[in-house]
């Protein structure tokens, strides 16, 4: 665990690692819930949020985490920056490196830019990944894990994975680097996961992905009996082509409404990780219900984001991988 | 190496015995009185005074006077080493506002573990009194930290390793220095 110099990927994370990560959050999070929610640990290290991609609710996450972690923070975004003058990514990176940035928090809309930024030798910080085009994005998922954990043990989460459990994730699959993410961290966690969407919205090579694949929303959730329901986001801005002949059709077929959630186990979670087409893939009746665990996810994002920074930023660090 | 037993089981029940009644005699009775341990053995000496101080003043009830503390991201020596862990943090649910709150640890050397809980402390609440029981003061203290409550001094040089164990964790309970 000490070794993980990077966190590119779920991938990075053994059953161990992850479960040991989930713990340290649930230790961050009863800091956020004091009245000084403040920590001393990463006093004098530099983190940079590199943001080339639009984003809200990830980059306040991972600022306000580092920010209680007592880190000194620069937000970086593309827009406004000597990027949008065509400076690229590793002039970028080499200036943070000259500025002494210890870590590097960075959301590209290219897949793989994180795992170029942590082996390209251009920069010695540790690289969080906080989204890479449509590939991975881990620590969403880990605060989906984290989130799902809590609802499911409460108090007496501390060491436990997510054995037995069945969790579907649903809707635009191809596009969704929180489906990659969480469908890799919930299998490495014991979890059953299902993926239920339109053969359009499915990639060609789901054929080796550890998940059953469905593609019938109502039969899914009737054969499945999940134990959390996971709304992917309908990202119509990397849709170059039409993957559904109309929003309204999208809506009847693969959303969350009033009568699915009336479906699914009373105690079923229905996630989503933000920000939600309301009317498309998920119904405002159905967001507003207490199965949902939106503004749950949300607020163990900070403790999960401060659980992964300390995680990487607090010890010594041993090597430089070029 | 070489092993010297300087406390057994029978002396260190009655060095327990001891802080236990000194800390209600400092503190004229049980009011308000919080027991914090450092973990991981602190946390163990402060659920046993809190035991002897409760078999002697019933009004006190230990199990929702003693709490823990992890001062881990208080170090001051975090970057120094590999990652450490994180243990759970418990602080009784009155809170510590006004509370006497004594700081419960198996050894003091140092000091810096005491300065990083007094740090974490300024973060939970304002004690009215701040006091530390420790088990062994070894010496060779790095801060102006001194203990209110110890359990033995122990002259040692900075080669040689105080053992501290306790039953429910290491099987045996005693303190042994190793040089």
């Amino acid at each position: 665990m000490s070794n993980l110099q990077h966190l590119l990927s779920s991938a990075d994370l053994d059953r161990d690692s992850a479960i040991a990560l989930l713990d340290i959050a649930e230790e961050m999070s009863g800091v956020n819930s004091r009245d000084i929610k403040k920590l001393p640990t990463l006093r004098g290290k530099t983190v940079v949020n590199l943001f080339f991609e639009d984003s809200t609710r990830t980059r306040i996450s991972f600022e306000l985490a580092e920010k209680r972690l007592s880190a000194d923070v620069i937000n970086f975004s593309a827009k406004g920056s000597s990027v949008s003058k065509g400076e690229s990514l590793k002039d970028t990176a080499q200036t943070l490196e000259a500025m002494g940035a210890d870590a590097v928090v960075i959301r590209h809309g290219a897949s793989g830019a994180a795992n170029v930024l942590a082996h390209s030798g251009w920069i010695n910080g540790a690289i969080i990944n906080a989204g890479d085009g449509t590939h991975e994005h881990p620590t969403q998922a880990l605060l989906d894990a984290f989130t799902v954990r809590r609802r499911t043990h409460g108090s007496a989460s501390v060491g436990k994975g997510l054995d037995g459990l069945k969790i579907a994730i649903v809707g635009d699959v191809l596009h969704s680097r929180v489906a990659r993410s969480n469908l890799l961290l919930l299998n490495t966690l014991g979890a059953e996961v299902h993926l239920v969407a339109p053969p359009t919205l499915v990639p060609a090579d789901s054929g080796d992905w550890q998940a059953k694949i469905h593609f019938n929303f109502d039969d899914a959730l009737a054969s499945v009996r999940p134990d959390a329901v996971m709304m992917l986001r309908v990202q119509a801005e990397r849709m170059n082509a039409s993957y559904f002949p109309s929003e309204r059709e999208y809506s009847r077929i693969w959303g969350m409404n009033a009568e699915r959630l009336a479906a699914l186990k009373p105690n079923a979670l229905l996630m989503h990780p933000g920000p939600m087409n309301r009317g498309l893939e998920v119904t405002a009746v159905a967001a507003d219900s207490p199965n949902s665990t939106v503004l749950e996810q949300v607020a163990n994002g900070v403790s999960v984001r401060m659980a992964v920074l300390y995680q990487l930023l607090s010890g010594e660090r041993t090597s430089i991988d070029g | 190496m070489s092993a010297r037993t300087v406390l057994n089981s029978g002396d260190l029940e009655r060095a327990i015995t001891r802080i236990a009644h000194e800390i209600v005699e400092s503190n004229h009775g049980t009011k308000n009185l919080i027991l914090l341990g450092i973990p991981t053995r602190g946390v163990l000496l402060a659920e046993r005074i809190a035991n002897v101080i409760q078999r002697h003043y019933p009004e006190f009830d230990s199990a929702s006077m003693v709490g823990r503390l992890d001062i881990t991201m208080y170090r001051d020596d975090l970057g120094k080493n590999p990652v450490r862990e994180i243990t759970p943090t418990e602080i009784p649910a009155a809170g510590l506002d006004g509370a006497v709150v004594v700081l419960v640890d198996d050894v003091l050397y140092s000091g810096r573990t005491i300065r990083a809980a007094l740090d974490a402390l300024n973060d939970l609440g304002r004690p009215s009194v701040v006091r530390l029981a420790v088990l062994v003061d070894r010496g060779h203290r790095e801060l102006p930290i001194r203990a209110d409550f110890v359990g033995k001094n122990l002259p040692t040089s900075r080669d040689e390793r105080i053992n501290v164990q306790l039953s429910e964790n290491d099987g045996e309970t005693s303190v042994v220095i190793e040089s």
